[in-house]
């Protein structure tokens, strides 16, 4: 913890979300536990970390759009799939394991009451 | 024309969904007033293509596999409870699917059953009219919350320790209960597990969605940007506010096409060096497919070793440290226009058993055929909607 009471954690903490494809293209959502957590996630989970977490995917853009009633985000993400269901040689042809790849790879700064009690990210 | 609410339940989100799905829903909806639907969703891009090859073969055939295991499930319940069952069971052949309907419903003493090809049980009940954009956007919303089946009521959500989820082993199918102004309220089956809370369904209302403003359909462009979900009771949420706007003057065409073959083939290491083990096989299955001539994209990689978030060169990995010591399994793909050279690929980790590293087990093929799909834009213009509604009686 820093000195002010923020915590450093993976995304994961703070948000859930689920992936979707249509074509070569991806959609994850990103949608807060918390309300209080969502300004914080809309000012660091930003299009650019986005597009650098996906690039060795193939990924050429993306798109973030807000959805504040939901406490939620939608992250376009072309050509994240290798080619999508017809060319890519992954397993998971539909990229459905990436918001895994998303809550996991990016790291915000947080206050600690945005991350649910209980959460084993408080731990220690 | 009625203002009662309308009932929707989901008995399948896609073809392989749970055979004992339905029948909590039904059993739901018969103690419920007013009418009351049962859909099944079973149709994409590529069963469509699948289901077209099938009925190509014999005319007879082309609607879904899954049209009687879903059907026998809950036919005489739904018929009893008086809910109608809504399904794109019949893919390429719907008249085809019909019959077969008939035939299972006569085959279990299921008497006075009305099959036809009908759309838009809401439309059909509240009489809403084609421009009347927002409530056909709040039906429109309610479909894509129940499509998808179990994905609204905890499946496909469950994070444990995180997001928990009981009684997964007894997921219970989504009910929508939509009002005549285009509120919705979704719920679930009752005595059933799974669970529906606005977290669920804001994950479902994202789902496959990309511009949230514009979530185009033919009929419709969805806007959930002023979407606001109340909590509604236990397993009940509210949800209202969505918008339309007049659909798109194209529509997307879906064009299939023969894709190919797809080899895979898989071997496991366990314990101790394993990774090691698992990448020194590799190394020596890539070299062997360059040195024999493969030119087709091949994929070789070690699953447990970061397989699922890489690309194809392993870049990734690339600088990870990994623990030796587990358990990986050896994994390579590839796609070619002749099946031989996808069995060749396979046999190339099939022959790791005798001259590869040690302990290598659990060897697993396949070799799948493909269907490639483009989707185009066409004016709307040339295109005739109609609507062919045929009763297949005894």
């Amino acid at each position: 913890m820093s000195a002010d009471g923020r915590l450093t954690l993976p995304l994961h903490a703070v948000a859930h979300g689920r992936a979707g494809d249509k074509g070569n293209r991806s959609n994850i959502s990103v949608i807060a536990y918390l309300p209080e957590a969502f300004p914080h996630l809309v000012g660091q989970v930003t299009e650019d970390r986005v597009l650098e977490l996906f690039r060795h995917k193939g990924a050429t853009k993306v798109t973030r759009y807000l959805l504040p009633n939901l406490n939620a985000m939608n992250f376009v993400i072309d050509d994240a799939l290798e080619g999508g269901v017809n060319s890519a040689l992954t397993q998971d042809l539909h990229g459905k394991t990436l918001s895994f790849l998303l809550l996991g790879g990016v790291e915000v700064t947080v206050p600690r009451a945005c991350v649910p009690a209980g959460s084993r990210y408080l731990d220690g | 024309m009625c203002a009662q609410t309308v009932h929707i339940g989901s008995g399948a989100g896609f073809a392989g969904d749970r055979l004992d799905a339905g029948l909590p829903v039904v059993e739901t909806l018969a103690r419920r007033d007013g009418p009351r639907y049962l859909i099944f969703e079973v149709m994409g891009e590529r069963t469509l293509a699948i289901a077209q090859r099938i009925k190509m073969r014999n005319p007879e055939l082309g609607y879904s596999p899954y049209l009687e295991p879903y059907l026998r499930g809950v036919l005489k319940a739904a018929k009893d409870a008086g809910v109608r069952v809504v399904a794109n069971l019949g893919n390429a052949n719907p008249l085809g699917g019909a019959k077969k309907t008939l035939e299972i419903a006569k085959e279990l003493g299921v008497k006075g059953l009305r099959v036809a090809v009908v759309l838009g049980p809401l439309i059909h009940e509240f009489g809403w009219i084609a421009d009347d954009w927002d409530r056909l956007a709040a039906g429109t919303l309610a479909g894509h919350l129940l499509e998808c089946g179990g994905q609204v009521t905890g499946g496909y959500f469950c994070d444990p320790g995180f997001k928990d989820v009981p009684g997964m082993d007894d997921l219970g199918f989504p009910i929508g209960e939509i009002d005549a102004d285009g509120s919705i309220v979704i719920t679930k089956a009752e005595n059933t597990g799974g669970l529906v809370t606005r977290a669920t369904v804001t994950e479902q209302i994202l789902y496959e969605m990309h511009d949230p403003a514009a979530y185009l359909t033919p009929d419709v462009a969805l806007d959930v940007t002023g979407v606001v979900l109340e909590d509604a009771g236990k397993d009940r949420v509210r949800v209202v506010g969505a918008r339309g706007h007049p659909p798109p003057e194209t529509l997307k065409v879906t064009v299939s096409a023969d894709g190919g073959w797809l080899g895979e083939a898989e071997l496991t290491y366990a314990g101790s060096n394993a990774l090691a083990r698992a990448r020194l096989a590799a190394d020596i299955v890539r070299t062997r497919l360059v040195r024999n001539g493969v030119t087709e994209p091949v994929r070789v990689e070690v699953v447990g070793a970061g397989a699922a978030f890489d690309n194809d060169a392993g870049d990734r990995a690339q600088g990870r440290n990994m623990p030796l010591d587990g358990e990986y399994r050896l994994r390579a793909a590839v796609r070619s226009a002749d099946k031989a050279t996808a069995q060749y690929v396979n046999d190339e980790v099939l022959s790791l058993f005798c001259s590869g590293p040690a302990g290598g087990g659990g060897y697993r093929c396949s070799i799948t055929g493909q269907v490639n799909t483009a989707s185009v834009l066409v004016p709307r213009g040339p295109v005739e909607a109609q609507a062919r509604a045929e009763e297949v009686t005894e």
